[in-house]
């Protein structure tokens, strides 16, 4: 396989073209040509033992910390890599890629179909999870590393460490699985597709085609990012946060402006969601998270896997107000480990911030992350 | 590698009872202090279990294999026989439901290392027996409204309960208050008395399998049928 390397200034990021591979998705349907943006931090030590693929989540990047030139602001989880940040990029080399139907410089679906100067709109394939992992191999691969230490990732980021640990065993060395699950539930299909049909019915959409006219629907992509940011938060945070503060104002105006503190949060929300994400690939990747489903297989995958994974750590964290990912779910992961006697931690954090916490300040979570990848560097660096 | 002193006397004997290269699963772990010495100073391979959060997450942090949850919902998920010991190190006076546990641990193990305060201690029937009143003890330091020690037995309750479970004891280590070793077998009357703290390993009566004799070949059989 050979793949060429570019930067791409603009984008601040590596793009890599893996060309004429044919990469069969889990749907049938296969992308003869394709490229993955990514970032790195660090540096590869000597052994090439030292790298850890961080997986981001539905709506993150390749951008884990340092600036990210579309936003213009800190990496999502700037807070957790970097120089002596638990995970630390002194000792670390730390990979993050777009994935494979994102919209930062990955192949997707606001990128042109090859060979031709129109962009892929709805006419891109069906991706999964499973596809995503697959893409993310053959990076590491061209990469020339044989074998990632760990594979870290919170909620969709998290389906994705959970599908090395099933695809990839003898290729890495643990996982810090934060916030997952083994399938995506009823509940959180159901919000997916109360955002995707806010999307279906901006009459800008255009069968996703918005593109050919340089529109964006912004209407039904603010609107899907507001529901989606409600299941990302808890009662109580909302309640801490905002109660029921009134925005730039004493009283209420017995009108539909946005009276209250959190209506405004949302709209901002929604707002600044549509500068910095594809509606396509939104409907796109919320669509691989809805396929995700492990329930019936993971213990069979991980009993009888044809590769050799009895090696593997797992770390499984939750949070108590997490709603949308409940503890419950990781810990149906961590019963069906411990049922194989295989090496598994797992805590449930105490925080009131609800399934965004693994991006926000937490120290115990900190900890843990620090403390596990530490640890278990040491022992095999003797 | 340099061994680990134990900082705790009933670590240092539970070690003594445990053989090299096991795998051990101890039940209410802390932060991991009894796993990192049989880790280092008999090889073993180590996972835990603890219900407080803050000492599962500096357990972890420490880089062991600890589970935070709750032992007596919890320890159906592990399989038959998956430990060579099961360790219960104080915490069986604490459960809901005992008799449960120590089945429990004895279906997962191979062997059950278990540990507790006795009730049965002369220090603690003098004080029921003078002031009328729960005793309090260094090693039963709660009032009987704040405890979380809620199954008060003493060593020939326990006794009594392998018995009738088919439990058998292959060691058992008695502590005096002074920190005097002895072997609980020997006499029962006067170690109820003077165990302060007692150790037991414990394993399942091995039944041997029935085998079922028989002249047929049942293969055979068979396989005249499918022709």
């Amino acid at each position: 396989m050979k793949t060429k390397f570019t930067t791409d200034t603009k984008l601040e990021s590596e793009i890599a073209y893996f060309e004429n591979i044919n990469l069969k998705l889990e749907s049938g349907d296969i992308i003869d040509s394709f490229k993955l943006a990514f970032k790195t931090y660090g540096k590869l030590n000597a052994d090439k033992t030292n790298t850890i693929l961080v997986c981001h989540a539905l709506t993150g990047d390749q951008y884990v910390t340092g600036n990210n030139p579309i936003t213009g602001r800190e990496g999502w989880w700037s807070r957790m890599v970097g120089p002596n940040k638990p995970i630390d990029t002194n000792k670390f080399f730390v990979i993050c890629s777009n994935v494979l139907g994102g919209c930062a410089g990955s192949t997707g679906p606001k990128e042109l179909q090859n060979g031709s100067d129109v962009a892929y709109g709805g006419n891109f394939p069906s991706v999964t999870i499973k596809d995503m992992v697959k893409a993310q191999s053959l990076l590491v691969e061209s990469l020339n590393i044989e074998k990632l230490f760990s594979v870290i990732g919170g909620s969709m980021g998290a389906m994705q460490a959970l599908q090395w640990a099933i695809d990839f065993p003898d290729r890495i060395l643990n996982i810090i699985h934060i916030a997952g699950a083994l399938k995506h539930s009823a509940q959180n299909i159901a919000f997916h597709e109360v955002g995707r049909q806010a999307i279906m019915s901006d009459p800008i959409w255009k069968n996703g085609k918005y593109f050919e006219n340089n529109e964006v629907p912004e209407r039904g992509l603010s609107v899907a990012r507001m529901i989606a940011h409600i299941t990302y938060l808890s009662e109580n945070a909302m309640h801490r946060k905002f109660g029921r503060k009134l925005q730039s104002r004493d009283i209420i105006s017995f009108g539909f402006d946005a009276d209250f503190q959190v209506e405004s949060y949302l709209r901002y929300q929604g707002k600044s969601f549509v500068e910095r994400f594809d509606a396509n690939s939104y409907l796109y990747l919320t669509r691989a998270m809805d396929y995700f489903d492990h329930d019936e297989t993971f213990r069979k995958n991980i009993e009888f896997s044809h590769n050799p994974n009895n090696h593997l750590k797992y770390l499984i964290v939750s949070f108590t107000s997490d709603w949308l990912f409940p503890t419950i779910e990781s810990k149906m992961i961590v019963n069906q480990l411990n049922s194989l006697s295989r090496e598994v931690s797992f805590l449930e954090i105490d925080t009131d911030k609800g399934h965004d916490s693994f991006l926000l300040e937490e120290p115990q979570l900190d900890d843990v992350i620090k403390g596990f990848l530490t640890n278990n560097f040491t022992k095999i660096d003797e | 590698m340099n061994k680990i002193n134990s900082i705790r006397k009933d670590w240092s004997l539970i070690e003594t009872l445990i053989s090299e290269d096991r795998k051990i699963l101890d039940i209410g772990c802390g932060d991991g202090g009894l796993m990192e010495q049989l880790e280092n100073n008999r090889n073993a391979i180590t996972h835990g279990i603890e219900l407080n959060r803050d000492l599962a997450a500096n357990a972890i942090s420490r880089g062991f294999n600890v589970v935070h949850g709750n032992a007596e919902l919890d320890l159906s998920q592990y399989s038959n026989n998956s430990f060579d010991y099961v360790i219960l190190s104080q915490t069986l006076q604490a459960m809901m439901k005992p008799k449960d546990i120590l089945s429990e641990l004895l279906r997962i193990g191979s062997n059950a290392i278990v540990s507790f305060p006795n009730f049965g201690h002369w220090k603690i029937r003098l004080q029921l027996l003078i002031s009328g009143k729960m005793p309090v003890t260094e090693s039963l330091p709660y009032t009987w409204y704040d405890t979380p020690n809620i199954h008060f037995f003493t060593i020939k309750d326990f006794l009594n309960l392998c018995n009738e479970m088919n439990i058998v004891i292959e060691k058992s280590i008695g502590l005096s208050s002074k920190g005097k070793q002895f072997d609980i077998s020997e006499s029962v009357t006067g170690v109820n008395f003077f165990t302060h703290e007692a150790i037991f390993l414990l394993s399942y009566k091995n039944f041997e399998p029935i085998k079922i004799k028989s002249s047929k070949k049942v293969f055979a059989k068979n396989s005249v049928i499918a022709n």
